[in-house]
């Protein structure tokens, strides 16, 4: 049974990530935050249940749409804004942007430009921990588009082989840029990509933070157990396209209003309001709070300065 | 035990050169890993990394599937996360299956989390022309790595240079790129025993001359060095700079050369369009260009795949003759 605190835990980390991004769309729409901006917006019971499962020095590897996984993980809520906004105060001097934000403080391995570039990463992370008995487990998140690259059949194969701790978790919001992934993906249900490998595999309702983090606290306790990998697959749905200006002609109305009546922070809170633990009072109230503390966040950003021409090639090389 | 280390004779091949340095780097550090196709039981389809597996054990010297991108994509996550692997790749032009981990990560990672991670692994693999393998057996592809920022690139000519060079990309903090021509795996020479380190990004002049300078890598300087016995009949003394490392390119050495001899050929068996003989020859015209006494000239593998044919292969590769011709050209022709 979780506890109040945790349950206020996810619901905090929920809104914070929505909070995030809705600054994110207006840093975008005013020219701030150029270039391909992924929201996660709708996503956020995957994020936080998982992260959420994890000690602050287990690995994470995200992909193009990472935001929430680093919010989730603990990264600093300014320094995210500034690598979006191309600050120098942002965790890759601005030289990254949202879809290359690295955090070796909270043992994130990195959004990721490279659809299923990241799932290696995680496995190697996990195959190094293993090697050096260091207890840590590894997730390697990553978007229904990579059920349908190699390298993940690669990664997969080398998990289970050698009994890693590491848990696949695929995202499935339903469409690989702007194609329903059903239409390109051959092979149902799709957990069954892992159970080629004899991998645990199941999927759960992405929309239910605590569902997810449940499925995925089993996986992480086999993981640490040394009991090898899971492979998780959570149906969820990104309420913003593809990205900030996807119009989203491909989706119906119908389609997002199922969707939307499922979304994951009204489901908490009427949990939690229902089951008497708080008043929606206070859940408004701590919305309110957390929406200022995110917006301060994005000014503090707005007040960094740009990168200099001394920072443009620098860290090309290690020492 | 390492190879030969019991021998008083201390003339190893170049291939047992960098076994004997990866016995001694995964003695001194327990995070150097090595991982790749065979290289454990098996001791290397080459016998490169025998008895490394009896060593050091299962964990430390990892049997992989054949999935190069992967293996790689692995090692780079591991070196993220504190291990220092070597990875083996069995042939140079399987480099193609593992460019996305190695240009998209693990070259950028470093910069773009702002010296947050380090990626500290050597990636080896083994190049060139001979044996007749074939078009997809027998390509130098190290101009395509070096045009990469963020990668390291190295390409040892001799035993000796192998086992200093492949001690520092072991302990160096990034992705390094170890080629050896396999053409020279069994090359014998003096290789001094322990501690011997070639920092990266340093040329050498393996032949001192006073008329042309020949630069080039791995096998190509014991084509220069060949041709620079020939010429010396024709009274031309020929110095040879063998640069070792393509990234860091060690300019200074470059520069310094040519403007003793005022005649430089590159030479170099990768390809000719776009490749390090080009870059090579711009870097001297635009910083040695008041000390040439002629066009630098360049001579490296013709544009064409790797045939199989016996009759054909040989054809690709830059051979000695044609260096001595190229350089008495710059002359307008010797007897």
């Amino acid at each position: 049974m979780l506890t109040k605190d945790k349950l206020l835990e996810f619901y905090r980390g929920m809104v914070t990530i929505r909070a995030f991004e809705e600054e994110v769309r207006k840093m975008h729409n005013a020219g701030l935050a150029p270039g391909l901006v992924h929201l996660y917006s709708g996503q956020e019971a995957v994020g936080v249940g998982a992260c959420a499962a994890l000690n602050s020095d287990d690995y994470i590897a995200s992909h193009h749409r990472g935001h929430g996984h680093c919010i989730a993980k603990g990264s600093e809520l300014d320094r995210l804004f500034a690598e979006i906004i191309g600050r120098r105060s942002g965790y890759g001097m601005g030289r990254g942007g949202s879809m290359h934000i690295y955090d070796p403080a909270t043992f994130n391995l990195g959004t990721n430009g490279i659809v299923g570039g990241s799932v290696p990463l995680a496995t190697g992370a996990a195959l190094s921990a293993k090697l050096r008995g260091t207890g840590q487990v590894a997730v390697s998140f990553f978007g229904d588009g990579v059920l349908n690259q190699g390298i993940l059949f690669e990664s997969l194969n080398m998990a289970a082989l050698w009994s890693l701790p590491v848990v696949f978790v695929c995202e499935n919001n339903g469409y690989g840029e702007f194609t329903e992934i059903d239409d390109v993906t051959a092979g149902r249900p799709y957990a069954k990509r892992g159970e080629a490998f004899d991998i645990p595999s199941e999927k759960a309702d992405g929309m239910d933070v605590l569902a997810v983090h449940e499925a995925v606290s089993k996986a992480v306790t086999r993981a640490r157990n040394g009991d090898g990998p899971s492979f998780l697959i959570f149906d969820t749905y990104r309420y913003s396209g593809h990205h900030v200006g996807d119009k989203q002609e491909y989706k119906d109305d119908e389609e997002r209003e199922l969707w939307l009546s499922r979304d994951p922070i009204p489901k908490l809170a009427d949990m939690l309001v229902a089951g008497k633990k708080i008043k929606q009072a206070e859940l408004d109230e701590l919305d309110a709070k957390i929406k200022v503390t995110v917006i301060a966040a994005a000014n503090q950003a707005k007040k960094m300065p740009e990168p200099d021409a001394d920072d443009l090639a620098r860290h090309i090389y290690a020492a | 035990m390492p190879p030969d280390s019991q021998q008083t004779d201390r003339n190893l091949t170049l291939k047992d050169a960098v076994l004997e340095a990866m016995f001694e780097e995964m003695e001194s550090d327990q995070n150097v890993i090595l991982i790749g196709e065979d290289v454990g039981a098996a001791g290397g389809v080459f016998k490169q990394t025998e008895g490394l597996f009896e060593t050091f054990g299962a964990d430390r010297v990892i049997d992989t599937p054949i999935s190069e991108s992967a293996i790689f994509g692995l090692a780079v996550g591991a070196a993220m996360a504190g291990s220092r692997p070597i990875v083996e790749v069995m042939f140079g032009d399987f480099l193609t299956l593992v460019m996305d981990q190695l240009v998209n990560q693990a070259a950028k990672v470093h910069y773009m989390s702002a010296g947050g991670f380090n990626v500290p692994l050597v990636l080896r693999t083994g190049i060139g022309v001979g044996g007749n393998l074939g078009p997809q057996h027998s390509q130098s592809l190290h101009g395509w790595l070096a045009h990469i920022p963020g990668l390291k690139v190295v390409m040892p000519s001799s035993a000796s240079d192998a086992k200093g060079l492949f001690k520092a990309a072991v302990r160096d903090n990034n992705p390094v790129i170890f080629m050896e021509d396999r053409m020279t795996y069994n090359l014998k020479e003096q290789v001094p025993e322990g501690e011997h380190i070639i920092p990266l990004g340093s040329a050498e002049v393996k032949r001192e001359g006073a008329d042309v300078s020949i630069y080039a890598v791995a096998r190509s300087v014991h084509t220069a060095l060949a041709a620079a016995e020939h010429l010396q009949v024709k009274n031309v003394s020929a110095e040879v700079v063998d640069l070792r490392t393509l990234a860091p390119l060690d300019v200074e050495t470059i520069v310094a050369s040519v403007q003793k001899t005022g005649r430089a050929l590159v030479l170099d068996g990768g390809y000719q369009s776009f490749g390090i003989t080009g870059e090579i020859a711009a870097t001297i015209g635009e910083l040695a260009f008041d000390y040439l006494d002629a066009p630098v000239m360049r001579l490296a593998a013709p544009d064409v795949p790797v045939p199989f044919s016996p009759a054909l292969e040989a054809m690709t590769v830059p051979s000695a003759e044609q260096v001595v011709a190229k350089v008495t050209g710059m002359y307008g022709g010797l007897d």
